[in-house]
């Protein structure tokens, strides 16, 4: 645990990280998370966090240290895809009785793998500790090294008990696991001047393959995506990158800084929500690219690929913005997202009615208020109590929003759309945007709305048309 | 008949199992405005939220005490404190319903003193109902924690009485039933002039319907006072194995005479259910049931055909398994695999050879060659793999709409089980080709044209 404890303070203490940065020593050593209130907190545990983050990796065995909890009652339950293994989609625990608790669960842990790579012989296998195995002193690390010894295989040990954060930390501290033992293990068959990491992606409903296209076409190769449809080989020689892009603002900016201090590679932070910040996505990895020696032609081709995909889809987008005239969004997500889901939505002609910032980083809270005029509310925390009131009052025509709002919106009668990682649909780059337009308008304009909100007829005012029987 | 085995692995895959907490939390959302509580990390509260929102689809009301890893050691009453009292202020629930988890029942907390001593700090609280239920992680299933919070919630609030109130009747269903279940129930016992009550009630609070207004705590359920009066009752009617020790507490309290019905699936199990309550009413089996019964026999003779022989692999609950399993081997099926999460008296007498306490990796392999899985949503993997396909049942089905207004209790719900497996059945019908029926002759003929040039 002593490891572990410096470890979080050593994430807390991110120079990467403005908010940070901008702390004096004392507040600085609190650390980023807010102490979470008994009996009024929502969110996921730091265990949550480091899954959501490594699991995409799809050929890894993910074992859970722990408890029936931490795996059965939430195993394959991400939206997060694969182009070929599936194994990621395998729920392993060692599901720890009384017994164990008592006397200790790493036999089991070991056996567990043991039985995991003579079974499915993975590529590597993960292990995440949970609260009660390190309430009880299970060393996951010391399971692992032998483990590893014993098997010939990359044995990962993920510390990261739900006790000791959010789900923020949780990808922070899962970044640090692959910075500490896989990320430089391992080498590329080949490097070109054209490679790059994505970082911070999940592969959610399939978005990076609504990217790919765009990168391929340009002769960028993702040399690893950590961790969307990634495999362990790639995530381990992701050090030979010539750039990283990192996305979904600062869960993963740890991994990002440390590979540009340890390996050179020099990266932006970007988005692949919305028209204009694809654009100056793919802008800026071929403007990294070539700094890094990629020949200059590159700029040029990724111009004339913006300009004829923006074209496409303001074709399909245009169509909209009538529909959307007058339409207000009420937009809350975790808050990673919000400043470029935001710009996205205001592309098309909607109106921002209120957004959340809760989670977000300072710096992106400020990038909301540029982005929203003055009157726009910009929340920190929205109680379901007062999100339901918005909605009733019809201050805004639409909620965006995670699937654990959803029904403040549907019981309020008025429409939603799922914007998390539970999500069905991709929402990135220029296709993702047209189908989210398109989510947006289907949900704005569904026939239903009508006839829910009418009252009961025998609870409406209306005087019913007298019957008149047989005579 | 069956023999039962436990899972010797030390990894579980794919896990059939949820937690006891979570089961537990399930039953305290039967309760009219009742707010529930995990006492755990806020990642216990946020898994189990999930997985209900994305089963029930609507808002599940649920807290937590959200306990780090310095309040872990040095004990959570604060935390359980500052809950109580936030959510008191807050939600202003009728009633809060409090479940342990693995993390800390591994330190060991005296919650029962903690919260006569949060109580007497916080004048506010004093009459606000408090149950709380231990519910360990490491131990025990999903259904195991229902069984223990009712039984907890009985010790709690049930009066002692000597009166009995006319007709008035217990129905404590358990954690396999459906809302459209619970309905379908109600409504029989109604049928014979009596009035049950319902603990817990899923059926008014996870049935999905609108609300008039906005409520963080449950929008529906058994009231705080009908719990009370529970002890006036006629009579209670368990229905599932894992009730019983709810029902026998209630005995032992209020001297309110139990029945368990393990199953209410089948023809004879409805059989014995409507003379029982013929009997506790007095009256006769209304003409509605008559005819109800005879579509059933009907639907079982039309059925029949595809049901015969057939191979089905279940996981589930055991009383989950102990209905669907009962229903089809009376039917004709075999079952081909049988795997469960927890213990109960009803596994050894599974009609089949052996039942595996164990995974869903554990039911995959054993369903080899079956015709029909059946288990929760999780399957979806497995039957893929197999080519076989899934007749989702129980808790979570995610990947479906009206989990909760599935009915398979009564003449009726039996009646439209058989017809929805029956068409299961009907859809993967193996058609017979040109080549489906070779001579012996046929597949010997190499080996016996080598014999010849030897």
């Amino acid at each position: 645990m002593a490891g572990l404890n410096i470890k979080v303070q050593e994430v807390f203490n991110e120079p990467g990280c403005d908010k940070n940065q901008a702390k004096d020593e004392k507040e600085r050593k609190k650390g980023c998370t807010k102490q979470l209130v008994p009996g009024a907190a929502a969110g996921g545990c730091a265990f949550d966090g480091a899954k959501i983050a490594l699991q995409p990796i799809a050929d890894v065995a993910h074992i859970v240290h722990g408890p029936i909890a931490c795996e059965g009652n939430g195993w394959d339950n991400r939206g997060s895809k694969s182009s070929g293994p599936l194994l990621y989609r395998t729920g392993f625990t060692t599901d720890v009785s009384e017994n164990d608790i008592v006397f200790g669960g790493e036999k089991r842990l070991y056996k567990a793998i043991r039985e995991v790579i003579e079974k499915y012989d993975p590529p590597a296998v993960f292990v995440y500790q949970t609260c009660v195995t390190a309430l009880i002193g299970d060393e996951i690390e010391a399971v692992c090294k032998a483990a590893k010894a014993k098997f010939g295989k990359p044995i990962i040990p993920i510390n990261v008990p739900g006790f000791v954060g959010s789900k923020n930390l949780g990808n922070k501290l899962a970044g640090e696991a692959l910075l500490d033992y896989v990320i430089g293990t391992e080498e590329p068959e080949t490097t070109t001047p054209y490679d790059i990491n994505i970082i911070g992606e999940y592969n959610l409903a399939g978005e990076m393959w609504q990217i790919k296209p765009l990168l391929d076409h340009l002769g960028i190769r993702v040399l690893a995506c950590i961790s969307g449809d990634a495999r362990y080989h790639e995530v381990a020689s992701s050090h030979r990158a010539k750039a990283a892009m990192m996305v979904c603002s600062k869960a993963m900016i740890n991994v990002a800084r440390k590979m540009e201090e340890r390996y050179g590679i020099p990266f932006f932070e970007g988005s692949f929500y919305g028209i204009s910040d694809t654009s100056d996505a793919l802008r800026q990895i071929a403007t990294l690219l070539v700094q890094r020696g990629a020949p200059e032609e590159l700029l040029a081709r990724t111009e004339i690929l913006i300009r004829r995909e923006e074209a496409r889809a303001w074709e399909r987008l245009n169509s909209y913005r009538k529909r959307f005239e007058g339409k207000r969004v009420l937009l809350i997500t975790g808050g990673v997202k919000s400043w470029s889901v935001v710009s996205a939505l205001q592309e098309v002609g909607l109106e921002i009615a209120g957004t959340s910032v809760k989670k977000s980083t300072d710096e992106d809270k400020e990038r909301v208020k540029e982005l929203v005029s003055e009157d726009v509310h910009v929340f920190d925390d929205l109680p379901p109590r007062e999100m339901y009131k918005m909605l009733k009052e019809a201050k805004a025509d639409i909620m965006l929003s995670g699937g654990r709002s959803q029904f403040v919106a549907l019981k309020a009668r008025m429409p939603w759309l799922d914007i998390n990682q539970e999500r069905h649909h991709a929402y990135a780059g220029y296709e993702g945007m047209v189908t989210l337009v398109d989510e947006i308008d289907k949900a704005l304009y569904n026939p239903i709305w009508e006839q829910v909100r009418k009252t009961a007829p025998w609870d409406s005012d209306v005087h019913p048309l007298s019957f008149e029987g047989r005579k | 008949m069956a023999k039962v085995t436990v899972s010797k692995k030390a990894c579980t895959v794919n896990p059939l199992k949820m937690s006891q907490p979570i089961g537990g939390i399930l039953a305290f959302l039967g309760i009219a405005n009742c707010m529930p509580i995990l006492h755990g990390s806020q990642g216990c509260t946020a898994f189990g939220l999930v997985l209900f929102v994305r089963h029930f689809r609507e808002a599940i009301p649920l807290q937590t005490t959200a306990m780090n890893e310095v309040t872990t050691i040095m004990g959570g009453m604060d935390n359980i404190e500052q809950a109580l009292v936030n959510i008191y202020k807050r939600a202003k629930p009728e009633i809060i319903g409090l479940c342990t988890t693995g993390l800390t029942e591994t330190r060991g907390e005296d919650i029962h003193g903690d919260l006569k001593l949060i109580r007497r700090r916080n004048p506010e609280l004093a009459d606000l109902p408090i149950v709380f239920v231990n519910t360990p992680d490491f131990k025990d299933a999903f259904q195991d924690g229902w069984a223990r919070t009712v039984t907890r919630i009985i010790e709690e609030l049930v009066e002692k009485s000597t009166e009995t109130i006319c007709g008035q009747v217990n129905l404590l269903p358990g954690s396999h039933l459906t809302a459209a279940d619970i309905e379908e129930i109600v409504e029989t016992i109604s049928a014979f002039g009596l009035t049950p009550i319902v603990l817990p009630d899923l059926s008014t609070s996870l049935d999905g319907h609108i609300p008039e207004q906005f409520s963080p705590t449950t929008i529906g359920g058994i009231t705080v006072d009908e719990i009370r009066s529970m002890g006036s009752s006629l009579a209670t009617i368990a229905v599932g194995q894992q009730m019983e020790s709810a029902a026998l507490e209630l005995e032992m309290r209020s001297g309110v005479s139990y029945t368990v019905f393990d199953r209410l699936t089948g023809l004879d199990a409805n059989d014995r259910f409507l003379m029982y309550l013929s009997g506790l009413s007095g009256r006769p089996v209304p003409l509605k049931y008559r005819r109800q019964r005879s579509q059933l026999v009907d639907a079982m003779l039309d059925g029949h055909f595809f049901f015969g022989g057939k191979k089905v692999a279940i996981g589930a609950e055991p009383d989950l398994l102990w209905a669907l399993g009962s229903l089809l081997t009376e039917m004709g099926c075999e079952i081909s695999a049988a795997v469960t999460t927890t213990h109960s008296p009803l596994l050894e007498k599974m009609p089949c050879e052996e039942i595996l306490i164990g995974d869903l990796e554990d039911l995959e392999m054993r369903a080899k060659g079956s015709d029909l899985l059946i288990t929760h949503s999780h399957g979806r993997q497995a039957s893929e793999r197999l080519g076989i396909p899934l007749f989702r049942a129980g808790l979570p089905s995610f990947d479906r709409l009206g989990a909760n207004h599935k009915l398979s209790v009564g003449y009726k719900g039996t009646r439209d089980l058989i017809f929805q497996i029956g068409n299961v059945f009907l859809e993967h019908t193996h058609e017979g080709t040109p080549h489906s029926w070779p001579l012996p002759e046929e597949q010997q003929n190499e080996p016996t044209a080598q014999a010849q040039t030897v």
